[in-house]
């Protein structure tokens, strides 16, 4: 049988009509084309999908079960190395990982790992599951979790699974960290994905302790010693707004992204004045960074409402941090992408409220340290976008309320968390951390697989001190 | 869910909770405030811790209705719970022994989230002359309270129906002219009052703390939203205040930010009314 070349294409929503609606973009494969994409590969003897996989997904494995049709064999195997599959199988950037390094993809396109996971993950998420909770014996050791992102979460699942009583603590009033406040719905479903993985976990026995901000309502020292944890995993993500510092940024209408985004899918914003919090789009918006936080947020614009979205970046198309699939459905939707452009000051008009950005052109110079070519800005080319709304979505970084109330367990220079690579153990015993208040902003998989090797750090903590 | 355990009418629209929360209770400090959420589709609403009782394991809040959110929390009854409370946030106000005297001025509800500080200010041996300012006497509140945790309590009204005539600057400036050494003034109340506070202790670098009050989400420092210009640095109010250096912040800037979603809430508020009209109907 010939190799089919391509991939597989991933249905998705008429872009002309999913720029005005919030229901996801990917639709998914249905059987016969998972099936049929499944048979692209070519099962190697030695994968080198697998090495790109930050969790070692056993990748040939899984995918002879989905061109089987033995879908639940296929879900099975993708769990043992990954707790969230639905989840990354939507967000991984595979196009940097597995698929990166699959061999299809030397001369045609690689197999679409991604599509497939998902597959398998939504095919067993349909299916009814029942959850025994686990049986705690008399003396079971207690472990807290702080923060309920994907490194949270998947430290929890593991913890509880090796029989620690898990209570996880969260400042949000809902759970799932970046998955629920960060990345909208649109690309990752709340109530059908996240949440369900999340009620699945409390079934299991882990309680989930919302609302309660470690550093105020507890402190790390207090968890210990007055609240009987034995061990705590310290997973509160990157979640400090990076600003510009330039002129006019205090302006109404200029929006750090972490609160645009969270005014929208937190709270609700889309589905004003049903839900209460209101957020202002305006008719055109530009949108500062070149990553999935900014294509989430011009792509959210858009759907709010705003009739021109620019997405503003510094350096050319190739260097864009975001996810491929994303730049892809960012374009067909009709996002104006403002390359090699940099914002020197915010306009307002007489009310305090945003009326432009000014912007200033630039050429790329020769390779910074991140080996990426440096933007130069060409003097005199500045200019200015007629906008309402600027969003920054430059970057985030730690929030420090935990790390400042824990001053044994030490930080580096910006901020983060300093822990062991491999077990996630910080300098105060029996704290350990993991995701991205450790790595900085980085990716769900990367946390996922911190939460789990940290897991096992913390079991192995405690059987030998017991 | 945190229990409403006890609801006071204060004065017209303005209420009083005292809410069950035994650990917010044990680690709350005068200056801090709480977020609530009273319904899956309502807002994050930011409000002063009043009060705590640490025995009871109860905090108070003193909120006024001005809006949508405040209007849906001021229906909730005795017994009923409030859906998310989130606490205790910020930092707390800076009170310790030998600060010498200090004025503390509470206009409108303002006087609720000073309470506590005057009480601990006073509770450590500080001289504690408060200045409490209302539209009228019908709307005056906490008077008795306040008085408790005073060594001297100056009252001003707009109309002149109850203390001085005036507004809490005109009592300050009747301290600051007798003479008397004030070591630090701490201001809450509307952003108008607080400013014009800052104006009256700034030609005698009177060292002047206010309480600001931007429009926030999360409260923990993730959004930015809360943001105000102090000096020459841009501050999270939720994190690094809510109480600044008066003579350094940017009033017209808070200002300006505060009337943001003017037109929304507006909406908003229609919404609600409507919500609340067709219940009350069924
Ligand atoms: C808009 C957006 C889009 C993204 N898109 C992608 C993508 O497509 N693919 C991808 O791989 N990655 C993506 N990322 C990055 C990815 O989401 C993060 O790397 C990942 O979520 C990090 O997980 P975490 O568990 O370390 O932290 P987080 O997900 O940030 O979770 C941390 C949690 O801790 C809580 N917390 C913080 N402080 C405290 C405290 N003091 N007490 C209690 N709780 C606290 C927070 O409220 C939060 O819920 C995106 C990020 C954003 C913001
Ligand atoms: C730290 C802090 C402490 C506060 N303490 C008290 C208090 O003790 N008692 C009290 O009555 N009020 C207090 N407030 C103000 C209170 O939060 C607002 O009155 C309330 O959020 C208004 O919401 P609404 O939906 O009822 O009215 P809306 O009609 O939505 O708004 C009315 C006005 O309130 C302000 N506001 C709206 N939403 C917010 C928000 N999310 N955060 C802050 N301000 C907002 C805006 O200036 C707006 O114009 C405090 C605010 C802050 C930030
Ligand atoms: S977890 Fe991510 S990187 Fe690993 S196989 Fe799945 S999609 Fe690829
Ligand atoms: S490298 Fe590609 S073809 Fe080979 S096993 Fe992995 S997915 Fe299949
Ligand atoms: S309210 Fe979000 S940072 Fe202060
Ligand atoms: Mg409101």
């Amino acid at each position: 049988m010939a190799l089919v070349m391509k991939k597989h294409a991933m249905p998705e929503q008429d872009p002309q009509v999913r720029a005005h609606n919030f229901n996801e973009v990917a639709l998914g494969y249905d059987r016969e084309t998972a099936i049929a994409e499944a048979s692209r590969c070519l099962n190697c003897p030695k994968p080198r999908c697998v090495q790109g996989c930050p969790v070692q997904v056993k990748i040939p494995n899984f995918i002879a079960k989905v061109k089987s049709g033995d879908f639940a064999d296929a879900i099975g195997i993708i769990k043992e190395s990954n707790a969230l599959p639905a989840v990354c199988g939507r967000v991984c950037p595979q196009e940097n990982q597995c698929e990166k390094y699959c061999v299809m993809g030397v001369r045609g396109e690689p197999v679409g790992i991604g599509r497939l996971e998902r597959f398998a993950a939504d095919y067993d998420l349909k299916k009814p599951h029942e959850i025994k909770p686990i049986k705690y014996a008399a003396d079971t050791q207690k472990v807290a979790v702080v923060g309920s992102g994907p490194a949270g979460l998947s430290a929890a699942g593991e913890l509880a699974k090796k029989g620690y009583k898990v209570t996880v603590f969260e400042a949000l009033h809902k759970a799932g960290g970046v998955l629920s406040y960060g990345i909208p719905e649109f690309r990752l479903p709340k109530e059908k994905i996240v949440q369900v993985e999340i009620a699945n976990l409390k079934k299991l026995g882990v309680e989930i302790r919302l609302d309660t901000v470690i550093g105020k309502l507890y402190t790390v020292d207090e968890l210990m010693q007055e609240e009987g944890f034995a061990a705590v995993f310290v997973s509160t993500g990157a979640g400090l707004p990076s600003f510009m510092h330039i002129p006019g940024e205090n302006l109404n209408g200029v929006y750090s992204a972490n609160e645009f985004l969270t005014r929208c899918n937190l709270m609700k914003a889309y589905k004003f004045p049903e839900y209460h919090t209101p957020l202002k789009v305006g008719k055109t918006v530009a949108v500062v960074g070149g990553g999935n936080v900014a294509m989430d947020a011009a792509r959210t614009s858009l759907r709010l409402g705003a009739e021109h979205v620019y997405i503003v970046y510094r350096r050319s198309e190739k260097e864009l941090p975001a996810r491929l699939e994303e730049v892809h459905h960012a374009k067909d939707e009709g996002i104006d992408f403002k390359l090699l452009n940099n914002p020197v000051e915010v306009i307002g008009d007489e009310n305090g409220n945003v009326k432009a950005l000014r912007c200033i052109k630039m050429q790329l110079g020769e390779p910074d340290a991140s080996g990426r070519r440096r933007p130069i800005p060409i003097e005199g080319s500045e200019f200015e976008l007629p906008v309402e709304t600027v969003v920054v979505a430059i970057g985030q970084g730690p929030n420090p309320l935990v790390q400042s109330t824990t001053p044994d367990m030490h930080t580096n220079k910006r901020g983060n968390i300093v822990a062991d690579e491999a077990t996630g153990a910080t300098t105060k015993a029996g704290v350990f951390a993991g995701g991205d208040i450790v790595t900085g902003a980085a990716t769900v998989i990367l946390a996922m697989g911190a939460g789990k090797k940290a897991a096992q750090a913390i079991d192995e903590y405690l059987k030998k001190k017991a | 869910m945190y229990k409403i355990l006890k609801k006071e009418l204060l004065s017209p629209k303005v209420w009083l909770y005292d809410i069950e929360a035994p650990q917010i209770a044990k680690k709350a400090q005068p200056g801090q405030f709480l977020i609530v959420r009273t319904d899956e589709e309502g807002e994050r609403i930011p409000l002063t811790i009043a009060d705590f009782d640490r025995a009871k394991g109860t905090v108070s809040i003193v909120f006024q209705e001005v809006g949508a959110g405040t209007e849906v929390l001021g229906q909730l009854n005795e017994g009923d719970d409030i859906l998310d409370v989130v606490a205790p946030l910020g930092k707390k106000t800076h009170i310790e022994k030998g600060m010498g005297t200090v004025v503390c001025i509470g206009g409108g509800i303002g006087v609720a989230p000073i309470y506590p500080i005057a009480r601990g200010m006073h509770q450590v041996g500080n001289k504690v002359i408060s200045i409490m300012g209302a539209k009228n006497k019908e709307i005056l509140i906490l008077e008795k309270q306040m008085r408790a945790v005073s060594d001297e309590v100056l009252v001003t009204t707009d109309d002149g129906s109850y203390g001085i005539k005036g507004f809490v600057t005109n009592a300050l400036q009747q301290i600051i002219d007798r003479g008397e050494k004030i070591d630090e003034v701490i201001a809450i109340g509307p952003v108008v009052m607080m400013r014009s506070v800052v104006e009256a202790t700034r030609p005698y670098k009177i060292k002047t703390v206010v309480s600001l009050n931007p429009i926030m989400v999360d409260g923990t420092g993730m959004c930015g939203g809360c943001r105000v210009q102090v000096g020459d640095e841009i501050k999270f109010a939720c994190v690094d205040g809510p109480e600044f250096d008066g003579h350094l912040v940017d009033f017209k800037g808070l200002m300006s930010r505060q009337r943001m979603y003017k037109d929304m809430e507006k909406i908003e508020s229609d919404h609600v009314c409507k919500l609340s009209t067709v219940k009350g109907e069924l």
